[in-house]
């Protein structure tokens, strides 16, 4: 067991390590930072020696391994826009975009299992048609016109929500946080739905279809053959070995709506790390890129191993 | 009146096409402390009967017709909340496969608990005690540590041993073991039919006992039902049947069960029906290449055989634990001999087989075939050649045969990748080996899925056949078939053996098979040969202890065939 989880951590250095790599190689291509930093009246010598400063005349090996070296010692630069160290300012943006994506996980989730258990047992009944169609729809659509949708009806139309931002946050030092106050709850409930929507449907089809699946097996059969009742069956029995698969899709999941909270983000003009990201990318503000995109890589392992270690803990088979 | 009473019972499955009857006005009594078999091929309606009792039919089945009378009241199917305060209470119920019919997540302790607390009224800790009386009722060590482990971590026969102590939870009255034994290795097979005795011996349950199995039959039960295509064809105490069936269909069954005591050669076929195709081997002898081969020498040869799987995996490689599937194995095969291995499950059969076929890569020692070292798979020219001269045969048609594939493009597939013919001599290749097996040319454009087990595994020779093979490898050809389908695909196999003059590696845990089939026999046992002789010398007089067992295990057939018992 420790030696499984040992080997997992290394692979994901390896991980980290190439995609940070992968990131630099690309971060040449997507223009030059001293063009949005340096005014008009600008001469040759400034633009030499800014460069100097700033280390962007060395290969981006040289670059990858220099911003590695401090990274590991927790400094992750300046940023070139606001010239503002960036820890800083990814610590204020965080909790916005972890929030966001906490609820909607918990969302797609909780309403993915119970309507995937609910259609896979009540598989001829109205409304698990109705689910699966409905559901269809929604993973038909993309996701901003979802968003704009909802705005619409919610926001505009019924105004029982609003439509952009946190509402009002409570400073926990350092942890700007939402959950304490019913403006910033009701803030939060729009843009959650629009993010989970999409892998709400999809755990919930996957749940129906596994849980279909164990529902024809022997054991199952056994279970039933020996007077267990239909509740015991279906969920202490057929859930729990549906668990499995969801658990690998949900862990892939999670890691995308953190990477993918910037679609959300933007049309609910969410003061999260997504929006952070479209403006360096607009500045081409190095630093914060690299960063940000090591936090997310770092996030998507951290939950694939954590997705690892749950399997182990649910499936015994696994523990030899 | 018996315990159990089933009269008329009539199960239909209406499909889209017509009304399938599954079981046909069947009239079954069980009484208390009685084995009541239930015999039959696949097919027969025999597992229906055991659902239908429970009221767990598989929908769109349905009970049309019958009463079924339990303890001498009717027992109404339809009504969901009697068929559950019936099912695991009174009436048990034991499946094939151990290994599928316990969940995998939960522990042994906790899958008896449960079921004791939905059928008894009882505290945890009492449960947990009757659990613990339970392992230690159905033969199972140390039931304290044993209560906290997982099904994966049992053996396959201690595991249907946890499944009949499940069954005996709540003291049931009937139990309905459906192919209890069907899964399990001969000698694992004996002690389980011992317990299932003991049980109904002790407490007086009543069983049914369902099985294609004429051995366990007439070794176990009291009474025997024999069904046909949903009916009943002959019902009676089981040694009269046994030795004087009166039906033309249960004589032709008892006929195709192989002998361990005697060699014949044919296997007499079920003839009962009638659709039994004729095999065209002539045809196939007369265009097959003839090889020269050297007398005295021979064909496959192999020397210190061994493979390793590496059983716990460490940081670095040189740390990792390896379990030894096959250790050491040396034997040859002459040209046109059939060399059969048999062993108990998990005693490196199939693996050997593998790495003849180079599906495995060997960890030592060498394969040579007619001179070339075949066991390294990096040499290509002498693989590709090799890999045309070999062909085989696998235990479960059902998966061997790609679903999504048509039966011309599956047969055509050898000739293809060996770029045997072209254009239109494919499409007729293809035609005359399908002939030649039996199944005409119109099976071409069909899909596996609409054969039956037997046409399958006819298929998959078909396919063997395709690139004109000297070394044929037979992995359990039969063990997933009913006798008589048994009986023609070993009488296939025999007639290429005699007619094209293949050599055949031919492996079975079922020693009466062998026995019929092969010139020498190789007993495996732990990835080693224990004994090798001739068939004929290994059946009489066994020289080690192992062999001996074995054969002592092994259903003992011919005394209730033959002689009638008082």
């Amino acid at each position: 067991m420790v030696t499984y989880i040992f080997r997992r951590i290394l692979q994901s250095i390896l991980v980290l390590l190439v995609v940070g790599l992968v990131a630099f190689a690309m971060f040449t291509f997507i223009g030059d930072p001293i063009d949005n930093m340096l005014g008009q009246e600008r001469t040759q010598e400034d633009i030499d020696r800014l460069r100097g400063v700033l280390g962007l005349d060395q290969p981006f090996v040289v670059q990858y391994v220099k911003f590695v070296i401090s990274a590991m010692q927790g400094n992750f630069g300046v940023s070139y826009e606001q010239g503002r160290p960036v820890a800083q300012i990814l610590a204020e943006r965080a909790p916005a975009t972890l929030e966001l994506a906490a609820v909607s996980a918990l969302f797609a989730l909780s309403l993915g299992v119970v309507l995937g258990v609910y259609t896979a047992i009540h598989r001829k009944g109205f409304v698990a048609n109705l689910v699966l169609t409905l559901s269809l729809i929604g993973v038909s659509l993309p996701t901003f016109l979802i968003g704009i949708l909802l705005i619409y009806l919610f926001s505009v139309q019924l105004d029982w929500l609003p439509s952009f931002g946190r509402g009002e946050t409570v400073d926990l030092g350092g942890w700007t946080t939402g959950f304490l106050t019913s403006s910033g709850m009701r803030a939060l409930i729009l843009p959650s739905i629009t993010l989970g929507l999409y892998q709400m449907t999809l755990i919930m089809r996957l749940v129906r279809s596994e849980m279909m699946e164990v529902m024809r097996q022997d054991y199952i059969r056994f279970a039933r053959a020996r007077g267990l009742s239909e509740r015991a069956i279906t969920f202490r029995h057929a859930l729990k070995n549906t668990m499995v698969p969801v658990i690998t899709v949900t862990g892939l999941q999670l890691g995308s709506l953190i990477a993918f909270a910037i679609i959300t983000e933007t049309v609910f003009q969410w003061p999260g790390m997504g929006l952070l990201f479209i403006n360096a990318i607009k500045f081409v503000d190095i630093p914060v890129m690299a960063a940000y995109l090591m936090l997310i890589s770092v996030m998507f392992v951290g939950i694939n191993l954590i997705v690892d270690l749950l399997y182990v803990s649910i499936d015994p088979r696994l523990r030899t | 009146m018996g315990l159990l009473d089933i009269t008329d019972l009539t199960v239909e499955f209406p499909t889209r096409r017509r009304l399938f009857t599954a079981v046909d006005a069947l009239n079954l009594k069980v009484n208390p402390g009685e084995i009541h078999g239930l015999v039959g091929e696949s097919g027969a309606g025999k597992s229906t009967v055991g659902a239908a009792v429970m009221g767990l039919l598989d929908p769109p089945g349905r009970i049309a017709k019958g009463n079924i009378v339990f303890k001498n009241q009717l027992v109404d199917t339809s009504d969901g909340a009697v068929m559950h305060a019936l099912r695991g209470r009174r009436i048990s119920m034991i499946f094939q496969d151990p290994l599928t019919s316990l969940n995998p997540l939960l522990t042994i302790g906790d899958q008896l608990t449960e079921t004791i607390r939905a059928n008894l009224q009882v505290s945890a800790s009492d449960a947990d005690g009757r659990a613990r009386e339970l392992l230690d009722r159905v033969g199972i060590p140390d039931p304290d540590s044993r209560l906290n482990q997982y099904p994966h971590q049992f053996s396959g026969g201690m595991r249907q041993r946890v499944v009949i102590a499940l069954a005996l939870c709540s003291e049931p009255d009937v139990i309905i073991a459906d192919e209890p034994t069907t899964a399990l290795d001969v000698a694992i097979q004996a002690q389980i039919l011992d317990l299932i005795r003991d049980v109904v011996d002790e407490r007086k349950v009543g069983v049914i006992l369902i099985t294609h199995d004429m051995g366990v039959i007439a070794n176990t039960t009291d009474r025997v039902t024999v069904m046909y295509r949903g009916k009943v064809v002959e019902t009676g105490p089981t040694a009269k049947i046994l030795s004087a069936p009166e039906h033309a269909y249960t004589q032709s069954l008892i006929a195709a069960v192989p002998r361990p005591h005697k060699k014949v050669h044919r296997f007499p076929r079920i003839n009962y029906d009638g659709d039994d195709p004729d095999f065209a081997i002539e045809d196939l002898a007369r265009d097959w290449p003839r090889y020269d081969n050297a007398p005295g020498k021979p064909l496959l040869s192999v020397r210190d055989l061994t493979k390793r799987f590496i059983e716990k995996r460490s940081l670095l490689p040189w740390g990792n634990r390896y379990f030894t599937a096959v250790d050491q194995l040396s034997f040859d095969i002459m040209p046109g001999e059939v060399l059969g291995l048999v062993g108990e499950s998990g005693s490196g059969k199939s693996t050997v087989a593998r790495m003849i076929a180079g599906l495995y890569k060997v960890d030592g020692g060498r394969v040579t075939f007619d001179g070339d070292l075949v066991s390294d798979l990096s040499n290509r020219k002498v693989q590709r050649a090799y890999r045309q001269e070999i062909q085989m045969i696998f235990q479960d048609p059902f998966s061997s045969l790609n679903p999504r594939m048509r039966v011309d493009q599956i047969v055509a597939e050898p000739l293809r990748h060996h770029r045997l013919l072209s254009g239109q001599d494919i499409p007729d290749r293809v035609g005359e080996l399908l002939e030649q097996v039996g199944l005409g040319a119109d099976a071409r454009l069909k899909y596996p899925h609409e054969f039956s087990g037997g046409q399958r595994q006819r298929i998959a020779i078909a396919r063997a056949l395709a690139t004109q093979p000297r070394f044929l490898i037979c992995d359990e050809p039969t063990s997933a078939l009913d006798v008589s389908i048994q009986a023609q695909i070993l009488n296939i196999l025999k007639d290429l053996q005699d007619h094209l003059g293949l050599t055949i590696l031919f492996i079975s845990h079922a020693l009466p098979v062998v026995r019929q089939m092969c010139d020498r026999v190789a007993v495996m046992r732990r990835g080693q040969i224990v004994e090798l002789a001739d068939s004929e010398q290994l059946f009489t007089a066994p020289k080690h202890d192992y062999t001996k067992e074995l054969l002592r295990l092994t259903p003992r057939t011919e005394n209730m065939f033959e002689k009638p018992e008082a």
